[in-house]
């Protein structure tokens, strides 16, 4: 197998006292699309933002094409981020500038083009994500699946060696989810691209993962391909994979102390 | 714990998160300073256009507001002036208080309480709405220094606007105390420009433009730091906006206090 693109090794963080991640290991390989799958609050997106230097851990190590981003100088950083692409889970396009802007901006600040080739890069790259022609719009303008493909575009304008994506279907109805599903797959194979997907999205989980990484409470409860995933017995994969909700545990004593406020 | 104690431990926390603010903004001026000054030496040139986009919101679109504002308070002081000096027969000393006034104190201080209330105020909105809406995240991970992005040509564009701004203001005001001159006061024209002129001296003027220069980087500071530290949503923005405009007046007046103290004493 080859070197890993991504590897994290004991990584700890937490916000106050409560800790998020409890010593993940991580290992991404090139050209691989892996899934980050967990409920709400088990500390994906936060993995997600160490790895792209946007939050410090506690302790443990990210390293990105070889360069710690955990201890890398600020420009040393931004050598990997410029190979790097980032999809938001709010899209998070720049709203004062058209659709076509946002695209060229990380060309027109990081290469020495001239403007009328970033003009031609940026229209290619909005075709795309099926979005010619809407260059002079604004953010506000498009609707949510639409805003999703644009910051899509403006992810991939760097031509980047990895790309993340934070809950790509969260907040759009199941068609234009899976549209936007397929299209990050196409984008992977048309681009060559390593692919790091955060999602809680069953349906997506299956149609994109190479492999799949199951985080619980901080921890990775489960890493392997979808058939490992489904002949798993572990019971709370298999939970996860059946939907079930939480089996509740009365406990009399316990929910009285709590309404008393004793411990 | 005693109620002591947690009195104690609660102002002990105000006061470092009091001195957590300064360090933090001590930093942001820094990093800015940094990115106006140095980093354009190094290969990361500043965003002229956005500078530019910027100096016509801050500056062109204040001019009437400034103006009007400039304006009364001009004739406020002649008034003003006028009532005390009928007294001695002086009338035509209107010209020098006027004048002075306006150019070393309250031409350079009302123009900064303006752009504070109208400029301070949208730059605190602005970045405090990327922040919460991800876009700083996102100039982050296009490798893209959010204050070199944001922070830096809002700051020169406010150097750059608010002395100009100041020097309308001067103008205007001075020209507010002529207008009550010629009409209420019936002083000739020609008496009361050569007195207006025989009191200013240079520096009475470059002092006012000196501290408008110093409050133009207090508005834009105060502004940035409050709209990196929104937290929460659309009520943390408008939080940080009204944080902004009162912790920008509070610096402008303490400012030009220290100003004052130090001019009163050398020039």
């Amino acid at each position: 197998m080859d070197e890993p693109i991504i590897k994290i090794r004991n990584l700890h963080t937490s916000y106050g006292k409560r800790k998020i991640l409890k010593g993940i290991d991580l290992d991404v390989y090139p050209y691989e699309t892996l899934v980050i799958l967990g409920r709400s609050g088990c500390g994906k997106s936060t993995l997600l933002r160490h790895i792209v230097g946007l939050n410090q851990p506690d302790e443990g190590e990210i390293i990105v094409k070889g360069v710690n981003i955990v201890t890398a100088s600020e420009d040393e950083k931004n050598e990997v981020l410029k190979k790097i692409g980032m999809l938001f889970q709010s899209g998070a396009l720049f709203n004062s500038m058209t659709v076509g802007e946002n695209v060229a901006l990380p060309l027109l600040e990081h290469t020495p083009q001239d403007e009328n080739i970033i003009k031609i890069m940026t229209r290619m790259k909005l075709g795309m994500v099926g979005l010619s022609g809407f260059e002079d719009f604004m953010p506000s303008q498009l609707s949510g699946g639409m805003k999703k493909r644009a910051a899509l575009a403006r992810a991939i304008s760097m031509d980047p060696d990895i790309l993340f994506c934070d809950e790509p279907s969260a907040g759009l109805d199941p068609i234009v989810a899976v549209g936007i599903d397929q299209l990050i797959l196409n984008l992977q194979s048309a681009m060559r691209m390593t692919t790091v997907v955060v999602t809680h999205e069953m349906a997506s989980v299956f149609i994109i993962a190479d492999r799949i990484c199951l985080l619980h409470e901080g921890e990775i409860k489960f890493l392997g391909t979808k058939e490992e995933m489904k002949q798993s017995n572990d019971p709370y994969v298999v939970q996860f994979l059946e939907r079930r909700a939480d089996e509740e545990h009365l406990d009399p004593d316990k929910y009285l102390h709590e309404l008393v406020g004793e411990p | 714990m005693s109620k002591f104690q947690q009195t104690l431990g609660k102002s002990g926390q105000t006061l470092s998160l009091f001195f957590v603010h300064i360090y933090r903004m001590s930093v942001l001026v820094i990093q800015a300073l940094y990115c106006i000054f140095v980093a354009p030496f190094r290969g990361k040139k500043l965003r002229w256009g956005a500078t530019f986009v910027q100096m016509v919101r801050i500056g062109v679109e204040s001019v009437p507001i400034v103006a009007v504002i400039a304006f009364s308070v001009g004739l406020i002081i002649a008034m003003q002036a006028a009532y005390q000096l009928k007294r001695f027969g002086a009338m035509i000393y209107v010209a020098d208080l006027v004048s002075v006034t306006m150019c070393r104190e309250l031409g350079p201080l009302i123009t900064a309480i303006i752009i504070s209330g109208r400029s301070g105020s949208a730059i605190a909105a602005e970045i405090g709405t990327m922040k919460v809406s991800e876009e700083i995240d996102a100039l982050k991970t296009m490798a893209l220094n959010p204050v070199g992005f944001l922070v830096a040509p809002r700051m020169v564009a406010m150097m750059i606007v608010v002395p100009c701004l100041t020097v309308l203001a001067d103008f205007v005001g001075i020209g507010g105390g002529f207008v009550l001159a010629m009409t209420n006061l019936k002083l000739s024209f020609v008496a009361y420009f050569n007195q207006t002129a025989e009191a200013l001296y240079a520096k009475d003027f470059i002092t006012g433009l000196i501290k408008s220069f110093f409050f133009a980087i207090i508005i834009a500071q105060v502004g940035a730091y409050q709209g990196f530290n929104v937290q929460g949503g659309a009520e943390g923005v408008g939080k940080s906006t009204t944080t902004a405009v009162v912790v920008s007046i509070f610096l402008v007046i303490m400012a030009d206090l220290l100003f004052t103290m130090l001019f009163f004493s050398t020039l």
